[in-house]
């Protein structure tokens, strides 16, 4: 088993006519992803990547069943095609786009309370069930499948992690991207949750960073309500307070954002810290050794 | 983005929410004018991107313009340190004149993104004047905060609820109610991140009264306030750093150490950092050169370590996913062709098109430290930043 997407998954492409959307659909097509439809504003009725093109979500759910969404729309447009993909009652979506104003996203927060989508994302690098589904733009070589979750805000770091992985022969149920915003439309708490419930992950790896309340939610979690392991890197124990490393969420503004705060309260929780992120590999090998 | 206190308080006159008399001066001879033109005891305040300005010396009480004058001369030019910079400190070269204020109280308010809630949270408090996190840790019961549905905006039963907080009473806690109001519109008219007024004071004819102000604008909305973008100030931040971003290179930040970085991915970009510092060393500076695939970048980022004398040793990582290594890999033996690297680079490459790249570098006959994985890659650049002397 696996979280998120798997081999039912029929993914619908946001912005698929674009340079980076095709790119990518062309990568996810050919690991085996099923994609079933694009959308495109104005471009409805062609095809691309041999992929029919809608004009909008609703049309293109209702013509091909699409049950997950994967969105490269350019960060101005992004917001209201999220809404637009929710509106729609798409169960996941998947944001891959980097840069949308927050006060944006404060409204899609808003607007997706009550309703049944979960957003991953953005400024992600999208969601990966190894052997199954590639609903991002990861590179796929590296995986495999396997019973090992990963949850984390970054992407090439999480490409790292996972090459560790799997070249020491430990697979991957899932991998999640939740992205490197502020506002993630999915917390560590909400895929740990998953996790937690999976059949098929039995250990967790969860990679955090400096900024914001998320690791220290997730140890809260992680104490009271996971059974299973969890190995644990969080980036920026380097980083000067007050600056933006790069993603939007990663600025130390008060003393819970630090990352030796972050690391402290998920060692007291029972997590497992990997002493540095060449590391993760092998910490997260003794942890299953020890099950 | 930041800006000074004079736009900020500019910013809210606009809105309605009132701030003292005031006007900035570049000159002495300016503040002097403005002092005379108020009329009476003025405050001098140093226009810096920092906190911290009173105790480093960075605003002063004077009784004439021609004190004012003199208070001016003594901070224009100079650099003003305060907790909130390093040591070298921030360059002054505008003040703000201010009419003196009786302040009878000192009051907190603030809007922010809450992370937890996902929403503005309007926050205020009766110990104004020192800074929230301090007052969070020692008496926490002093703050009242209110979540604001962007469905509906400011509502005037939260104003109620955060005036009260604050201690208010009669005609105060609509007068702050409506202050409330304006400053919830001006946050999302003009995209900020942070809206701070510190101290709000109440003076001794019990007008409420804006007397410091803290903006920070989201970076993702800019594009779309030309108005705001107009009011950054280059000379207040690291020069590196604005250079940096004048060649394309937005991800970077200055760091204390002497090991150039490039990296893909702020994620991969925080953990090098982090991995140079377990092996030993320090990085210079954290940068992120993204996913654009343009050889461009790579040679910008080359030209920024050799801007900076610090700079004993470069590690170039690259985990390739949507940036391609081969693009990374041309980009570094352009680097090479067009100046002279005086420093040893160790390089490390996995991902897209690797083989291909692998193949660049080596077809080139450029001399570099290969690293076959992460840590060999920390650890190698550590001992090569130490082996050399430039």
């Amino acid at each position: 088993m696996s979280i998120l997407v798997d081999e039912n998954t029929r993914l619908l492409v946001q912005g698929i006519t674009g340079s980076e959307g095709s790119f990518h659909t062309q990568r996810c097509i050919e690991y085996g992803t099923r994609v079933v439809a694009g959308v495109t504003p104005g471009k409805g009725g062609s095809q691309h990547l041999g992929v029919p093109v809608f004009n909008t979500v609703e049309k293109a759910i209702a013509k091909t069943g699409a049950n997950a969404s994967l969105m490269f729309v350019p960060p101005a447009f992004a917001a209201d095609g999220i809404l637009e993909t929710i509106d729609a009652g798409m169960s996941l979506i998947v944001c891959i786009t980097e840069g949308i104003p927050v006060l944006d996203m404060v409204k899609v927060h808003r607007y997706l309370k009550g309703k049944s989508s979960r957003l991953i994302g953005p400024n992600c690098p999208g969601v990966m069930s190894p052997g199954k589904c590639k609903a991002g733009i990861m590179v796929g070589e590296i995986h495999l499948p396997g019973s090992v979750g990963v949850i984390s805000r970054s992407g090439t770091l999480t490409y790292d992690v996972v090459s560790q992985l799997t070249s020491l022969g430990i697979g991957q149920s899932t991998c999640v991207g939740i992205g490197g915003d502020a506002l993630p439309g999915s917390t560590f708490v909400d895929i740990l949750k998953l996790f937690q419930a999976d059949q098929n992950t039995k250990a967790v790896i969860l990679i955090g960073e400096i900024g914001g309340t998320m690791e220290q939610e997730a140890a809260e979690f992680i104490s009271h309500k996971m059974t299973k392991p969890v190995v644990v890197f969080i980036a920026g124990s380097t980083a000067p307070p007050g600056k933006r490393m790069g993603h939007a969420g990663a600025i130390i503004t008060g003393s819970a954002g630090k990352a030796s705060e972050k690391t402290k309260a998920l060692s007291q929780a029972g997590a497992t810290i990997a002493p540095n992120p060449a590391e993760v590999g092998l910490t997260t090998k003794k942890v299953l050794e020890s099950l | 983005m930041k800006i000074h206190e004079y736009q900020a308080k500019a910013l809210l006159a606009q809105y309605g929410i009132p701030v003292p008399r005031g006007k900035v001066a570049s000159t002495p001879a300016e503040a002097r004018d403005i002092a005379a033109e108020i009329g009476r005891k003025v405050v001098i305040k140093a226009q810096v991107y920092a906190g911290g300005r009173g105790k480093a010396g960075g605003i002063k009480t004077v009784n004439s313009p021609e004190e004012a004058e003199k208070a001016t001369s003594q901070l224009i030019g100079t650099r003003l340190v305060t907790h909130q910079t390093g040591p070298e400190g921030v360059p002054v070269s505008k003040v703000l004149v201010e009419e003196a204020s009786d302040v009878a109280r000192e009051l907190y308010l603030s809007i922010l993104i809450d992370g937890t809630s996902r929403l503005p949270v309007m926050m205020s408090s009766e110990a104004g004047g020192m800074e929230i996190e301090e007052v969070a840790k020692s008496t926490p019961e002093k703050i009242f905060r209110s979540d604001i549905d962007p469905a509906i905006g400011f509502q005037p039963f939260q104003g109620r609820k955060l005036a009260y907080g604050m201690n208010l009473d009669g005609g105060q806690v609509g007068e702050a109610t409506r202050l409330m109001t304006n400053l919830y519109k001006l946050f999302i008219d003009k995209d900020c991140s942070l809206a701070e007024i510190n101290p709000l004071v109440v003076t001794a004819d019990e007008k409420l009264l804006a007397l410091d102000a803290k903006f920070n604008f989201d970076d993702n909305a800019l594009y779309r306030h030309k108005d705001i973008q107009e009011l950054q100030d280059k000379e207040q931040e690291e020069p590196l750093e604005i250079q940096a971003r004048d060649w394309g290179i937005n991800n970077y930040v200055k760091m204390d150490g002497d090991i150039g970085c490039m990296v893909n991915g702020a994620g991969l970009a925080m953990a090098v950092n982090d991995l140079i510092q377990y092996c030993g060393g320090r990085a210079a500076n954290f940068l992120d050169i993204g996913t654009l695939n343009n050889t461009g970048r790579v040679v910008n980022s080359f030209k920024m370590f050799i801007a900076d004398p610090r700079i004993k040793a470069v590690l170039v990582n690259i985990f390739g996913g949507m940036a391609r290594v081969d693009v990374i890999a041309k980009g570094i033996v352009e680097s090479y062709q067009q100046m002279n690297i005086p420093f040893p680079v160790v390089i490390r490459l996995a991902g897209t098109n690797l083989e291909e790249g692998q193949r660049i570098l080596a077809e080139s006959g450029i001399i570099f430290i290969q690293a076959k994985d992460f840590y060999d890659a920390a650890n190698k650049v550590v001992k090569a930043a130490k082996g050399v002397t430039k």
